[in-house]
């Protein structure tokens, strides 16, 4: 489903290069982790993925469904069903989370030619994933994520990614900022998400994460590349013994 | 000064002073009525418009901008719309002349020409000072309007909704409203054009709001693309009393909007919203000057401008805090938001403090669409184009929110909506 070939790119502003020869695949149905030191370049890949026009791509490509996504635009490679939940969920002012959710749903919808869904419909589908992910729908009368806490923004995320269905969602650390109760039900809505032609990139620091959502494979990143993969055993592994001595083996 | 009457007069002073001579038979009121129209004209013909040199109107040349005034034009049609809000009472005045047919009970109401007529009206056409060009061309031509008086303690459930509605020629209308204490009611001043014939529309509004009155006013201006539009809002805060005034301009090509207040009961509180929509060629200026004269009264001032095009836009917003008005509390911001390197916008806020124990404060920010904003937009499958559209209606809707009717504020973001669709 996502195949990430020898990418480089840097940040548009400066150049200051960020991944640095990186090399993924993650095939449908597959649940991948990636785990790396702070300031790896974790939330760089996912941002690149996303399409964030503040990084630029120097060399390599990436492949979603055996197509270069490289000239899409974000909007493009949202409705083609890539979904990336924010480390820090965006505040929009004036933008009620509502006509959001509806706007983004249905742009969504046509771009891939499908018909709107009328306003009954999509409060319905609203109300059973706010439920389901146990957010208090005053919430979703305020402005987009406007005075939030930080575990309502990452409930927030996934609730968006219940309604938009995407196939291929990218959770940089959903689980910061997420109580007990939270890390549970949020895990709950990602495992219902989980099937054969989805595939779900789950970026933490914490194995604890990976307990409710079960990986199948496990990945290292450090200074822009990826220099370990392994199965779930290897997040057992950094957990206990931290990344140091997996960087000098790749050193 | 005599000097003055040695400049050459542009063609719309020449206009306005022939429609005058062609006009006085007609327009209603005579003995003090007339001596009040005269000396305002003759003061109009002596000075002319105001220039860029007449401090008030230094961003708006009202002599280089007024181009040429359209005659006045007694066949012109127009008719009442649908109100804004339905179930408003609506108080027409169709190409500058009130219908007085269906006037709503529960508050004394009478045609403005009626008070002009049985001489009530002299009392008001005055000029504020020497620079007010507004009051001097209104009070020259006033032909109509609405007299009111909200009784004490009424409250009217449903907006009053003052229709102007212009399809030709010119309309100088007055609305001197007063409103008893504790009264509480929503007006809405709005402004139509049914074609693109050019129009100039005039209109002072006086308010006086008695000890604790409430009152909402809302002005929504939507004129044609080649309308003039000379407007001012003259009101008295007494003790307690509380007013909001909500400005949208969403037309016209050259408009001025000013606004001038004084508290003068303690506990009085204003608070000015102006959402200013600007397009195409518009010159479009707000003019705010607040007296605080006496203590413990309060005043915020939000403006919102939104500029495509070629727009130019003014704010100029004065605060005055009178030697004795301890504790005012005044703060005044104007945010602009231009969407186009030809289009322009000053601000010129001003604060003259006299008293030592106040808090005022103003600001005034220049800003473009924020970047993290549009690509999360973006990132959830929102085409840019609309993610910006999204964006720039966010930033004047916070403004429509604070309105708290529901209804009000639907048809108002439908409004705006559709404007920045057209304008985007
Ligand atoms: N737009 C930017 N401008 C400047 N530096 C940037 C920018 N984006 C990323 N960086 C830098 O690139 C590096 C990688 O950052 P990134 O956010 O991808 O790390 P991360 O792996 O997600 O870290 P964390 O675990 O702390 O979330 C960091 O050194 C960061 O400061
Ligand atoms: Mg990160």
């Amino acid at each position: 489903m996502l195949e990430i070939r020898n990418l480089h790119a840097r940040i548009a502003e400066d150049g200051t290069e960020i991944i640095r020869g990186l090399n993924l695949t993650v095939k449908a149905g597959e649940v991948a982790a990636i785990m790396g030191p702070n300031g790896s370049g974790k939330s760089t890949l996912s941002y690149i993925l996303s399409g964030r026009s503040d990084y630029e791509v120097t060399e390599g490509d990436i492949l979603y469904n055996g197509e270069s996504i490289l000239e899409l635009d974000p909007s493009e490679r949202a409705a083609k069903g890539i979904f990336l939940a924010f480390q820090y969920p965006v505040e929009i002012p004036g933008v009620a989370t509502m006509q959001f959710l509806k706007v983004a749903l249905n742009e969504q919808r046509k771009y891939r030619g499908e018909d709107e869904l009328s306003t009954p419909d999509f409060i319905r589908r609203v109300k059973e994933a706010a439920a389901k992910l146990q957010i208090n729908p005053d919430m979703l009368k305020r402005p987009l994520n406007v005075g939030f806490s930080g575990g309502e923004k990452k409930r927030a995320e996934i609730l968006q990614m219940a309604l938009l269905e995407p196939k291929l969602c990218v959770l940089d650390e959903t689980d910061s900022g997420l109580d007990i109760d939270a890390l549970k039900i949020v895990s709950d809505g990602v495992n219902a998400l989980r099937s054969p032609d989805r595939a779900v990139i789950v970026i933490t620091h914490y194995q604890r994460l990976l307990e409710y959502i079960v990986p199948d494979s496990v990945h290292v990143l450090y200074k822009g590349q990826i220099i370990k993969s392994g199965d779930k055993s290897l997040a057992l592994d950094l957990e206990a013994n931290g990344y140091a001595d997996i960087i000098d083996a790749a050193a | 000064m005599n000097m003055q009457t040695a400049i050459t007069m542009t063609a719309a002073e020449t206009a306005l002073v022939d429609a005058y001579t062609a006009q006085i038979g007609e327009l209603p009121g005579e003995g003090a009525v007339l001596s009040a129209r005269d000396s305002l004209l003759a003061n109009l013909r002596q000075q002319g418009l105001p220039t860029r040199r007449v401090e008030s109107w230094h961003y708006t040349d009202l002599r280089a901008l007024l181009r040429s005034v359209p005659a006045f034009d007694p066949t012109a049609f127009a008719q009442r719309v649908d109100p804004l809000v339905s179930g408003s009472s609506v108080l027409a005045v169709l190409n500058g002349k009130a219908d007085t047919k269906n006037l709503p009970a529960g508050i004394n109401v009478r045609s403005y020409a009626e008070s002009l007529i049985d001489g009530v009206a002299a009392a008001d056409l005055v000029e504020r000072d020497q620079d007010d060009a507004i009051g001097r061309i209104n009070g020259s031509f006033v032909r109509d309007g609405f007299e009111i008086e909200v009784p004490e303690g009424t409250v009217l459930e449903q907006p009053l909704e003052f229709q102007l509605v212009q399809s030709a020629g010119q309309s100088h209308s007055r609305f001197p409203v007063t409103f008893g204490a504790n009264s509480k009611a929503t007006i809405i001043e709005r402004h139509l054009s049914v074609n693109d014939a050019a129009s100039l529309v005039t209109v002072v509004s006086d308010l006086i709001l008695d000890e604790g009155a409430d009152i909402t006013w809302i002005i929504l201006q939507q004129q044609g693309a080649s309308d003039s539009h000379l407007a001012q809002v003259n009101f008295d805060l007494g003790t307690n009393a509380k007013l909001r005034l909500f400005i949208i301009n969403a037309g016209g090509k050259l408009v001025r909007q000013e606004v001038h207040g004084v508290t003068t009961g303690e506990g009085a509180d204003f608070k000015l919203r102006g959402i200013n929509l600007l397009g195409n060629e518009t010159h479009t200026d707000v003019t705010f000057t607040l007296g605080h004269d006496v203590p413990n009264t309060t005043s915020t001032e939000i403006l919102r401008n939104v500029l495509f095009d070629r727009a130019k836009g003014v704010f100029q917003g004065q605060i005055r805090v009178a030697p004795d008005a301890q504790k005012t509390d005044a703060k005044m911001a104007c945010n602009t938001l231009l969407l186009s390197d030809d289009a322009d916008f000053s601000a010129k806020p001003e604060l003259e403090i006299f008293a030592d124990d106040v808090q005022c404060g103003h600001g005034a920010t220049v800003i473009d669409i924020n970047p993290t904003h549009l690509y999360y937009l973006r990132a959830r499958g929102i085409p840019e184009n609309k993610a910006r559209a999204m964006l720039v209606n966010a930033f004047v809707d916070e403004i429509v929110e604070e309105l708290e009717d529901e209804g009000l504020i639907e048809t108002l973001e439908t409004i705006i909506a559709a404007w920045l669709e057209k304008h985007a």
